[in-house]
């Protein structure tokens, strides 16, 4: 596939892991803040290339895992009203709410549908005129603009039944949070290249002068990631904290202005609470004034929503790098992608998830010391 | 390569009547009969059939008898390079030829939904029929039920199916052993990207065609090099990757694949690529996945890619004695990781 096979190139890889090796004299630590690169490092084992010192802390950028609970809650709560049409990406439907999932509304009779792009769940409200059709709009911002297409189109339009229950995250806030917070330790950021293709990085380098934290712009395939590891590493190496664009076939310094035009129109800046972390001042998108009757938070009364996350689920501290999921004691045992105690062990993007899917939670060499005569190993049932 | 087979079918005089189909096709009487006498008997034309007895009585050939079942309910009924009707008959078919056993006969149950156009179920059967004719088993006994509208999606479709194992060999999943040569007949993910590419909402511009097809004619030039080929499966539903963690499962042994010499047509890569998926992970319904004795493994490969379904084989790992149960990757740039079963579907990532 063109402009795939090449940024998975096997001896550029290696080369740029020998220059990486060459060039670090000392630990470091760096965030990969996306979702999309913790799953990309750990599905091509970019980490077993890189010298010891370079440890990656897998930061928040998962929309799935930081999606706030009581908004799970109010999802779960409206796609169970009748008459409406509950419509979401996939990988939301997995994810634990307090007391069940979408796929069990589902399965309880809920109409609940996994659309590809939400300008999908406006054209099934065309389709069903008496029906409400509610989509889920999370993320970063890289979705956003397409969510904010869809509900642009619906009040072009003057689609009465169609409403978005938005709980948008926004990136610049979380690393401002993640450098604030006592007992940070990471050292350097690898930004979210799909983030940037939207917003640029113009709000990057006062967030670089602030804590004095180089950030470089990657992107998701390993050669993208081995080359913004490798320009991290020169930048702590020289103590210089600027931010870098190691993705320039995507990313420009502006980013994409229409999009960020329609994003100033169809959202307004709102504090937001991340699942696992807490509230983050200004770091969300909600709906503007102008379009606030297409919120569904607004449209459908779900009444009070009372939460109850997991006791054990130590989410939260590995979205802020402060542990790996395997430190977590119910990690391969209690919580697994079957019996998920937060939404990190449920998208294929959550650290959890790809630490479980991926076999970190127990080394290869340990694994294969396991007794051989049986057909149902420990190891293996784990697995499985 | 299955070409597509959807065939145009013209419907017979008495059917005409009756555009689609109605509650009173599932009953005992003239409608019913009617179905039966103009739609199944002519296209699936056999002796057996057209004795209309309550159930077929066969002389099979001395041997050990290979017995299974599956049921279909795919949705689109129709796309790009097959139908559920031959899905039905090849889905069958395979699962007979991954125990060594020659496909003999099939059974057939429906399971119509009132309304299914009379025009849709005349082009799955005629689909059976020709993917019957194609594997070169007769399709020998059948029933037909119709349910309410709303209460199915247009047709689903038992087949049960058949076969007599050939001396001497001794297909199973738990006999992989270190050292022996993972190969599979060709490229993966094919059927569930072609499936997802016509799904509602989901359009590419390039077409992906399901590769379903019968495998026995290639089971059969594979057990003319050598009938001691260890495991034999057909990695249909969860992938490739299911059917090798099964294996190394039942066997108690590992096995190590490597990235780069798995077979993936590009749109399917990229089709993948767009929606977060793995290939490995993604249904086949033309693919087997074989599991050979080390000393065989190139003539074995030789013998499948000079057969027409497996032109594209390749080798693609090993087993091992290391992590027993559990299935690595070699990565393209060097590392490797472990592939593990996958709880349910994969779901399309958000981004």
């Amino acid at each position: 596939m063109k402009y795939l096979a090449e940024f998975r190139d096997g001896e550029i890889a290696q080369r740029l892991a020998a220059e990486i090796r060459a060039i670090t004299t000392r630990p470091w630590a760096i965030m990969e803040v996306c979702g999309g690169q913790t799953h990309s490092i750990l599905r091509n084992g970019i980490d077993q290339l890189l010298p010891p010192e370079i440890e990656l802390i897998h930061g928040p950028g998962c929309p799935v895992c930081v999606t706030p609970l009581d908004m799970i809650d109010k999802a779960l709560a409206i796609a169970a009203i009748p008459n409406v049409i509950f419509t979401s990406f996939g990988d939301m439907l997995r994810v634990p709410g307090s007391d069940r999932d979408l796929f069990r509304v589902k399965s309880e009779g809920g109409d609940v549908r996994i659309v590809y792009s939400p300008l999908d769940a406006v054209q099934i409200a065309r389709e069903n005129p008496t029906k409400q059709v509610v989509f889920f709009g999370i993320g970063f911002e890289t979705t956003a603009p397409a969510n904010a297409m869809a509900v642009h189109v619906a009040k072009r339009e003057g689609l009465t039944n169609f409403s978005m229950l938005v709980s948008h995250v926004l990136v610049p806030p979380a690393i401002d949070a993640i450098m604030s917070a006592p007992g940070n330790r990471v050292q350097a950021f690898l930004a979210a290249g799909h983030v940037c293709s939207v917003m640029g990085f113009w709000q990057y380098p006062p967030l670089a002068a602030k804590h004095h934290v180089p950030i470089v712009i990657t992107g998701f395939e390993p050669l993208d990631v081995l080359e913004g590891i490798r320009r991290t590493v020169q930048c702590l190496e020289r103590n210089e904290a600027k931010v870098d664009n190691a993705y320039a076939r995507v990313v420009t310094f502006d980013g994409n202005a229409a999009a960020q035009a329609l994003l100033e129109e169809v959202f307004a800046v709102t504090d937001r609470a991340w699942r696992g972390i807490g509230v983050i001042p200004a770091s969300g998108w909600r709906l503007s004034a102008a379009y606030a009757d297409y919120d569904a938070e607004h449209r459908f009364d779900v009444g009070a929503i009372r939460t109850t996350e997991s006791a054990e689920c130590r989410a939260g501290e590995v979205l802020q790098g402060a542990i790996k999921p395997s430190q977590c004691e119910a990690f391969g045992t209690r919580c697994t992608p079957r019996t998920p105690l937060g939404a990190t062990m449920v998208s294929s993007e959550g650290a959890c998830a790809a630490y479980f899917n991926y076999g970190r939670f127990h080394t290869l060499e340990r694994a294969s010391s396991a007794t051989r005569d049986s057909n149902t190993s420990p190891k293996a049932a784990t697995v499985g | 390569m299955a070409e597509p087979i959807n065939t145009t079918w013209a419907c017979p005089i008495p059917l005409r009547d009756y555009p689609s189909i109605v509650i009173g096709h599932g009953g005992g009487g003239q409608l019913g009969n009617e179905l039966v006498e103009h739609l199944f008997k002519p296209a699936f034309a056999n002796d057996e059939l057209d004795r209309m007895a309550d159930s077929a009585v066969l002389t099979l050939p001395a041997g050990r008898i290979a017995y299974s079942t599956d049921s279909f309910v795919v949705r689109p009924l129709e796309f790009p390079g097959g139908s559920i009707g031959a899905l039905a008959v090849n889905g069958t078919v395979n699962d007979l030829a991954m125990s060594g056993a020659t496909p003999l006969v099939l059974s057939a149950g429906f399971i119509l939904e009132e309304g299914l156009p009379m025009a849709t179920l005349g082009r799955i059967v005629t689909d059976m029929a020709a993917a019957a004719k194609a594997a070169g088993v007769r399709i020998v006994t059948g029933d037909t039920k119709v349910v309410e509208r709303g209460h199915g999606d247009g047709c689903y479709i038992n087949t049960s199916g058949i076969g007599v194992v050939r001396d001497g060999v001794q297909l199973s999943p738990t006999r992989a052993t270190p050292g022996d040569v993972v190969i599979v007949s060709g490229t993966i993910g094919d059927h569930g990207m072609a499936i997802m590419s016509v799904r509602e909402g989901l359009e590419f511009d390039t077409t992906i065609v399901s590769d379903c097809a019968p495998l026995n004619g290639l089971v059969d030039a594979m057990l003319a090099v050598t009938p001691d080929l260890h495991v034999l499966r057909d990695p249909t539903r969860g992938g490739l990757a299911s059917t090798l963690n099964e294996i190394a499962g039942a066997s108690g042994v590992g096995i190590v694949i490597r990235e780069a010499a798995l077979p993936v047509l590009p749109q399917v890569a990229s089709a993948c690529e767009i929606l977060g998926m793995d290939p490995v992970f993604v249904a086949n319904e033309g693919k087997l996945v074989a599991i050979v004795p080390p000393q065989h493994a190139t003539a074995v490969l030789q013998a499948m890619r000079a057969h027409p379904l497996g032109s594209r084989a390749a080798i693609i790992g090993e087993v091992t004695s290391d992590h027993p149960g559990m299935l690595v990757a070699k990565t393209a740039i060097g590392a490797q990781r472990v592939i593990a079963m996958q709880l349910g579907e994969q779901l399309p990532r958000i981004c």
